[in-house]
């Protein structure tokens, strides 16, 4: 058992936890922010995204060490003072969604997108969304959201 | 109500309303304004989930809350096909409330009334119908109790957004909550109710956005998985590499003794139980064993030839005239067999379950799309009563089929008895891919014939394992037959190596891509085009009709295929609907990788309830039916499952995305028809028609991966250069 302290959703934390342990289940056991998901263990689906010093990073294959020190946030985190974040926003306008499961995901991969990318193309928001993986089949409406989001952040952040 | 029926009543059974006691029961049936006006045993006892359909008594399906909000109970559950808004618009329009005063609970057995399971496109169809008719009636009681209330003629009051007014005098008002109080409605109306009419709708046939977004978008959306419990314990649990292998010998020696890990056993049922899921996942690591996996006879090569050698009687499910004048009729026959693999469904929330036992009772919190049907299962498993069991259904992340089999909660429930504590079971990826129930590889052989005028005189058709669903043709045949070898089947047993089971639109992806694929073979013989062919056969009005707006929305102009334009078109009817895809493909000729470009869907449903939602539920068909159509397949040896990740299965991804253009013909005369799954079924058959159109090699097995679209073309260039 190690302590590791970090930012959580713009709140110090320190944790006593055996930091090999994933992000994931130290986030969804230990902390009860059960809005990251699991969806695969490998990687491959991105439904347990979560921001690291504003860089997407898959959760379950990331030790809670890596993030000592640094700035994490999870979808809890996203909206401020009860407010939407303007890309959570879009999600609820266009209906990009379905079963939701992998929605915290997207949305996050799309913050850390924007954060790079304030004003993507088509082109690039398929690419950068490309490995997270939706088996509803919200892709286009999502692509829209992104699109929407990014022109309604212009100039806000 | 006769006094033996009367008495008959086991009253401290009976709850009206999920929060009504007996006592409070009794005094409703002591007076006051609202009275008792039939019990209706039956339909009471049926709405606390014991009987079997639904029940007559509007309270099993919606109660008037205190603060004027109202709860809809519905068996039905949320997997992201939206019935959470499109039930909720029923019952607001019903009733006259706004659509954001509507709480709804889903997949309760405790609260709700019984329901088969939420698959075959059913919600809007048949549970549409008695909400509706539940939602006039308590309307109707509601008027009738707001005359007596404001001592005015019922047809001089008119009802809107939960508030009953006199038309004569605005003033004179009284809401739905001061005539209930938050008790249950206990009168009844005498008649049936009458349902609105379109032209009457308020919030039918309107667009309205999913009301779970806000909760899907800032994670507090719960899914079984996100359910805690004080003391509760993740369990994983030791699989075998392969069906149908058995445990031989185990080493649990390294788990035994690490702290924190509890080590259950009951015959070959072992897991290990800890306060974290991934400690479970390391300790499970520890165990030693080792298993006799039978021989690998079967793989995803030869299935197709043991199918066919292992087929059951065939059963005719249509026929008229006689094949073998068809055949004399004939002057071009066409014989082809399609096929298609095993393909898995892959939600992207895996089965998960929490199950608590206190005393004789559980309580199982479940991903699942059949609530009801498992708590009979868990009963059976755990040796309870099923009225001391209770299946509570937290959002599903998804289902396609898969999540009607629900073995995690059986799993997570004996561990909760074996244990004491509150078990969670979430399987992982591997296990969510090694236990589900595949839609099966099928195999489908077609004999069809054309006269040199393009006229279909022949069709005669078998399917082997895919199921009757979609296998009867619409088109103007004189002399067809249609009969299947084999049903879908369930769970495990049978010709299959492993569990097979429904798959979004079962049956009907397999028999859609089969027959509208040799539809068009026979357009191109004829020399006409596939969908001027279609429609010279075709006197179906509805297919008719979709078939065109779908040409139309495209922009379809006729030639003969391949034209090397790459456009393809397919029909179909499922759940009562009526589908008509066109597609353009754009195919590397080099690699065989095909990109759908463009799909436009005309969907006739009849009455549209959330048009919205229908659209989405259409561009997730298509989009997911792409999967099929080109990547998802479940390779195999034996029992074993080669694929366990996305790696190797590959579903749709953002790159996929073809532009998706979305036609809902104005069908308001016809009652609402199934939206979920119809849209998927002519995905194989649209994209194998726009492959040919493009590049003249005819694909007869899904999906059309990059090596069989190579193969293809490389038979069609040697005919090519035969014929030329």
């Amino acid at each position: 058992m190690e302590k590791v302290s970090f930012k959580l959703n713009d709140n110090p934390i320190s944790l006593t936890v055996d930091s090999e342990r994933m992000l994931l289940w130290v986030l969804r056991t230990d902390l009860g922010l059960t809005g990251t998901k699991y969806g695969c263990g490998a990687g491959l689906c991105g439904a347990c995204t979560v921001i690291v010093d504003n860089r997407a990073v898959r959760s379950c294959r990331l030790p809670t060490k890596a993030v000592e020190g640094k700035e994490v946030l999870t979808i809890e985190g996203l909206a401020k003072n009860g407010k939407l974040h303007p890309i959570q926003e879009a999600f609820v306008k266009h209906d990009a969604l379905q079963c939701g499961f992998c929605t915290p995901g997207m949305i996050l991969n799309a913050y850390s997108l924007l954060l790079r990318n304030s004003r993507p193309s088509r082109a690039e928001i398929i690419e950068s969304m490309e490995n997270n993986l939706c088996r509803c089949g919200a892709h286009t409406r999502i692509v829209d959201a992104i699109q929407s989001a990014a022109k309604e952040m212009k100039g806000v952040s | 109500m006769k006094e033996d029926e009367y008495t008959e009543l086991d009253f401290s059974d009976i709850i009206i309303g999920p929060h009504l006691n007996r006592r409070e029961f009794v005094k409703l049936m002591g007076g006051g304004i609202i009275i008792l006006f039939s019990i209706g045993a039956p339909s009471v006892l049926q709405a606390r989930g014991r009987g079997r359909g639904y029940p007559d008594d509007f309270n099993a399906y919606l109660r008037i809350e205190e603060d004027g909000r109202v709860t809809c109970f519905t068996g039905k559950v949320e997997l992201g096909q939206g019935v959470i808004t499109s039930l909720a618009q029923m019952l607001a329009d019903e009733l006259d409330v706004t659509l954001d005063s509507v709480d709804m609970v889903m997949g309760d057995t405790s609260l709700c009334p019984w329901d088969m399971g939420t698959f075959g496109s059913m919600s809007t169809r048949f549970f549409g119908p008695p909400l509706r008719a539940a939602s006039a009636e308590a309307r109707a009681v509601l008027i009738e109790l707001a005359a007596e209330y404001l001592k005015a003629p019922k047809d001089q009051l008119k009802a809107k957004n939960g508030t009953i007014f006199d038309k004569t005098q605005n003033k004179r008002r009284v809401t739905y909550a001061q005539l209930t109080k938050g008790k249950t409605i206990a009168r009844r109306m005498k008649t049936k109710s009458a349902l609105k009419t379109p032209s009457e709708f308020n919030v039918m046939g309107k667009d309205f956005l999913r009301s779970d977004a806000l909760e899907k978008v800032t994670g507090k959306a719960k899914f079984a998985g996100d359910i805690r419990l004080p003391g509760m314990l993740y369990a994983k649990i030791l699989r075998p590499p392969a069906h149908g292998a058995k445990l031989k010998s185990v080493d649990t020696s390294a788990v035994e003794k690490l702290a924190g890990v509890q080590l259950v056993r009951d015959d070959d049922f072992i897991a290990v139980l800890c306060k974290n899921p991934d400690e479970a996942e390391n300790a499970l690591a520890k165990i030693k064993a080792e298993f006799d996996v039978p021989d690998a006879k079967l793989d995803d090569k030869n299935i197709f030839e043991h199918l066919v050698n292992n087929a059951p009687r065939r059963n005719i499910v249509d026929q008229g005239g006689d094949v073998k004048t068809g055949e004399k009729l004939a002057d071009v026959v066409v014989e082809e067999t399609y096929l298609n693999s095993y393909v898995a469904h892959a939600p992207t929330e895996t089965h998960t379950a929490l199950a608590k036992i206190e005393g004789d009772k559980a309580t199982v919190w479940a991903s699942t799309q059949t609530p009801f049907p498992l708590k009979d299962q868990l009963a059976q498993a755990l040796g309870f009563s099923s009225q001391n069991v209770r299946v509570i259904t937290p959002f599903v992340g998804g289902g396609f089929g898969g999540k009607s089999r629900s073995t995690q909660a059986i799993e997570a429930a004996r561990l909760a008895k074996l244990t004491g504590k509150p078990v969670q079971v979430a399987w992982s990826r591997a296990e969510e891919f090694f236990y589900d129930t595949f839609r099966p590889a099928a195999v489908v052989k077609i004999k069809s014939g054309i006269t040199n005028s393009g006229k279909i005189v022949l069709w005669d058709y078998g399917v082997y394992f895919a199921g009757a669903r979609g296998s009867q043709h619409f088109y103007d045949v004189p002399h067809h037959c249609t009969a299947t070898f084999g049903e879908w089947g369930r769970g495990s047993g049978g010709p299959h190596p492993f569990g097979t089971g429904a798959w979004r639109a079962p049956a009907n992806n397999t028999n859609t891509f089969a027959r509208e694929s040799q539809i068009d073979i026979m357009a191109s013989k004829a020399k006409i085009d596939p969908v001027e062919f279609r429609l010279k056969n075709l006197k179906d009005k509805r297919m008719r009709r979709v078939l065109q707006a779908a040409a139309e929305k495209f922009g379809w102009s006729p030639s003969k295929a391949p034209s090397g334009r790459g456009f393809g078109a397919a029909c179909g009817t499922d759940s009562g609907t009526y589908v008509a895809h066109i597609a353009e493909v754009e195919v590397d000729k080099r690699k065989g990788h095909v990109q759908v470009k463009r799909v436009v869907c005309a969907q006739d449903m009849g009455l549209v309830i959330n048009p919205e939602g229908a659209k989405i539920q259409i561009e997730g068909c298509i989009t997911m039916g792409l999967g099929y159509s080109l990547t998802e397949e479940i390779h195999f040896k034996g029992g074993k499952i080669l694929d366990l990740l996305f790696s190797t299965y590959q579903i749709p991804r953002f790159s996929w995305l073809p532009k998706i253009e979305t036609v809902l013909i104005k069908a308001e005369d016809i009652s609402p028809q199934g939206g979920g799954e119809p849209a998927i079924i002519c995905m194989g058959a649209v994209i194998a028609n726009a492959i040919y159109d493009a590049t003249g090699a005819r694909l007869l097995q899904l999906p059309m991966t990059p090596e069989r679209v190579k193969e293809a073309m490389a038979i069609y260039s040697q005919y090519a250069a035969v014929t030329t």
